[in-house]
């Protein structure tokens, strides 16, 4: 009966994926960060795994309301999928498309004096170091994200 | 974010009560920070014990603390969670600060003749 197999399928659905919608805002991105570690995808996951997730998710995120939407109105579409031992991450927004339509560089900083360290520009940095497969289109006035992040502690 | 500082000696214990020091924070934290340390002691240690994330933005935070202490005085930290001691570690910024793995006792030796 199909309605059987659909009460199968949902709670499998919902423990290997998430999805949220966020409004472009710093206090919102801040909330919905908090509502989407919440979720039985991200719950799974193990300590180190989790903390990694959360420093990528908040860049892409705080890099969108800073500079793709630049302090205007918008929403971020967020996707997270379980695939085996990967979380495959997918971030859609409508602000401005990329500068010269590719994602920065994200060097790390040079050995600085103090007066002169940086107090910004950490974000892409910190996403390449710690994300795969990281890819930027632009398509329809949309710009997607997409990331495989560690979803379970290497075998060793 | 609320801020508590205690002052022992030329030391001031400042400590981040809030669990995230975040874009949606950094700028609080600063304009705190500020004003709790025009107290004029020669080291500020800030506790991070009870911050369990902190991002790009609440690092640019620290950095521009640290850099409006000026140069007769320091920014030390202490008690970096694992995810916390991440992004120092990524961009390199465990080599700017003194770290602590924790706020030291009252009246250990090493704290006060410290620096």
């Amino acid at each position: 009966m199909p309605g059987d197999s659909l009460r199968r399928l949902v709670p499998q659905e919902a423990a290997d994926q998430a999805r949220i919608v966020i409004r472009a805002d710093p206090m919102a991105v801040r909330d919905g960060l908090r509502a989407l570690f919440d979720m039985p995808v991200l719950r799974a996951m193990p300590e180190t795994e989790r903390g990694v997730a959360q420093i990528v998710l908040a860049e892409a995120l705080n890099n969108i309301v800073e500079h793709a939407y630049a302090g205007g109105d918008g929403v971020i579409r967020v996707s997270l999928r379980r695939q085996r031992a990967d979380l495959l991450c997918q971030i859609e927004d409508q602000g401005a498309p990329m500068p010269g339509g590719v994602l920065p560089a994200g060097v790390p900083h040079p050995a600085a004096a103090r007066e002169d360290l940086p107090e910004g520009g950490f974000g892409w940095h910190m996403i390449r170091a710690l994300s795969r497969n990281l890819r930027y289109r632009r398509s329809d006035g949309r710009n997607h994200l997409s990331f495989r992040l560690d979803a379970r502690r290497p075998a060793p | 974010m609320d801020l508590k500082a205690e002052q022992r000696g030329d030391l001031l214990i400042v400590t981040a009560m809030g669990d995230r020091i975040d874009a949606a924070g950094a700028i609080q934290f600063k304009d705190r920070m500020r004003e709790i340390t025009e107290a004029p002691t020669r080291r500020v240690l800030l506790d991070l014990s009870r911050v369990s994330f902190l991002d790009s933005s609440g690092l640019g935070a620290v950095v521009a603390v640290m850099k409006a202490l000026g140069p007769d005085r320091k920014l030390e930290l202490a008690g970096l969670t694992p995810t916390v001691q991440k992004v120092f570690r990524l961009t390199r910024m465990d080599s700017v600060f003194t770290i602590h793995p924790a706020v030291p006792d009252r009246g250990q030796p090493g704290l006060r003749d410290a620096g």
